[in-house]
């Protein structure tokens, strides 16, 4: 797989390793009430879906960043790829 | 369909005209005590001891494609009772003792053979990591046997012992483990399972459940409304697409995992050998091909096939353990899909909809579980109590802290 990496272009899939969903972007607000439960489900509960999947790449053999990847899990084809600091800040974290 | 000495005389005489399929083909009925999801390895298994242990026979094993055509075809045949952790190894070891009794049980040949297991250690932690696995394994029934590098010489002495970065000091060595023939297990299990009434029904997709008051009723199929009183989903590797359309997310995470097979060789290697610090493992069939494996590819896929970099580092693996390797033609490699949990160990467990149950997370494992899996899962259905050897398997111990964590990776299901 080719990765095209939003400020070094076309990279192997290689360089790269694999943390999972992008929804580990959105960590739970340890005040909230039902903190444990939301934790839970941030922790251990997957859409996992057969299609379109958002996943956290992190370029480890390469400029260290993260990104964001949209992949097909049923073809592998690669759709979009964003820098997960921009996704992050879109969110409304890291203000 | 049933066997004998005679009829294979009278066919081979006769143009082996007269065979008939080894299990019927039936259409559904309007509904069933038990709806099984799922004609693999332990769905069948399932179906099987429902029938065999607790009498239920009203029974329908559904599958939307082909019995046998999921992951109980795409393994690389291993069992083995070698986990260290009591969540574990209770259950390991009773489908290890199911399989040694298994050809006998269901009256079919599974080629069951039970050649060894050898785990090779390359350091002195590896050495303590393999002594303390081996005394869990032994106390709970099972067989370990620690080899320092000369008992591994004398049985392998093709390896390369004195590889730079992982030199041989020696293995776990776990005899009764092996491999089995694996689609004849799915068949034998079919077997015997049509054989006592239950329906076998193929190419039936479940598309969705219907579920009114936090009850199951049945599922929607793709030949129509199948009533049950129990449904028992049993789909590892698709485990979230089914269930998902019971409104259910999962601790799990779909990944592909490839395996292949070298053209056929003479006799070479009469054990299973495992080299996990180079991500590569081997054995070879009765066919005389290597079969062969490694890692996985590491991101999610439902595609039941990989990418070059891995089949690189499973050569690579493969050419530092035996270099002798270096010339054999690899013939087919494939992929399957794993249900890979979030502690690397399965679910076999009811749901929080009544009547609605759920096996699945096998991770890699799947396979050697099959007996068991099918033991207890249709334990759990006739008595709605777990089995006492699966009872740490449930869908709620990452709520309660109670993970059986065998690698300690954490909820990174790809490192399991």
């Amino acid at each position: 797989m080719i990765i095209n990496h939003p400020i070094l272009g076309p990279r192997d899939s290689q360089e790269f390793t694999y943390l999972g969903d992008a929804s580990l972007i959105d960590r739970p607000d340890w005040q909230a009430e039902d903190a444990a439960d939301q934790f839970h489900d941030y922790l251990y509960l997957r859409d996992n879906p057969a299609g379109e999947h958002r996943e956290l790449w992190f370029h480890e053999q390469g400029d260290r960043s993260w990104l964001v990847v949209t992949r097909n899990t049923v073809t592998h084809e690669i759709l979009t790829v964003e820098l997960a600091r921009d996704v992050a800040r879109a969110r409304g974290r890291s203000k | 369909m049933r066997y004998s000495g005679l009829k294979v005389i009278k066919e081979a005489l006769t143009g082996h005209k007269g065979w008939r399929p080894t299990w019927r083909d039936p259409e559904p009925k309007n509904s069933y005590d038990v709806v099984i999801i799922g004609g693999g390895g332990h769905g069948l298994a399932t179906a099987y001891y429902l029938a065999k242990n607790h009498g239920l026979t009203n029974v329908a094993v559904i599958e939307k494609g082909w019995i046998g055509g999921g992951n109980v075809g795409r393994n690389t045949t291993i069992i083995r009772s070698n986990y260290l952790l009591d969540g574990n190894e209770p259950f390991y070891e009773l489908s290890l003792k199911l399989w040694e009794g298994l050809e006998q049980d269901f009256n079919y040949n599974a080629m069951v053979s039970q050649r060894g297991i050898l785990n090779l250690v390359h350091t002195d932690a590896q050495r303590d990591a393999a002594r303390r696995r081996g005394n869990a394994m032994i106390l709970n029934g099972s067989d370990a046997e620690l080899l320092d590098v000369e008992g591994v010489r004398a049985m392998y002495p093709f390896l390369n012992f004195s590889n730079a970065r992982f030199p041989i000091k020696g293995g776990l060595l776990h005899r009764r483990g092996g491999t089995v023939r694996h689609d004849a297990v799915a068949w034998g299990y079919a077997r015997g399972a049509d054989l006592r009434g239950v329906d076998i029904i193929q190419n039936c997709e479940v598309t969705g459940f219907r579920i009114e008051n936090g009850k199951c009723l049945g599922v929607e199929t793709s030949k129509g409304f199948i009533g049950a009183n129990k449904v028992a989903s049993c789909v590892a590797g698709s485990s979230s697409r089914v269930m998902e359309k019971a409104g259910m997310r999962l601790p799990i995470e779909s990944h592909v995992l490839q395996a292949f097979v070298s053209e056929g060789l003479k006799p070479v290697l009469d054990g299973v050998v495992t080299f996990g610090a180079g991500h590569f493992y081997v054995s070879q069939s009765d066919k005389g091909g290597l079969v062969f494996g490694g890692d996985l590819d590491m991101y999610n896929s439902y595609a039941q096939r990989g990418n070059l970099p891995v089949v690189e580092d499973v050569m690579e693996g493969g050419m530092a353990l035996m270099p002798m390797l270096g010339r054999v033609r690899m013939l087919r490699s494939w992929g399957g899909i794993m249900d890979m949990s979030m502690d690397g160990s399965p679910f076999i467990d009811k749901t929080h909809i009544d009547g609605l149950y759920f096996n699945g997370g096998w991770c890699y494992g799947g396979f050697k579980a099959t007996p068991a899996s099918g033991w207890c899962y249709a334990h759990l259905l006739a008595t709605d109590t777990p089995h006492k050897v699966a009872a740490a398997y449930r869908l709620d111990r990452f709520r309660r802290g109670c993970m059986i964590d065998e690698k300690g990776q954490g909820a990174q299901p790809n490192l399991h």
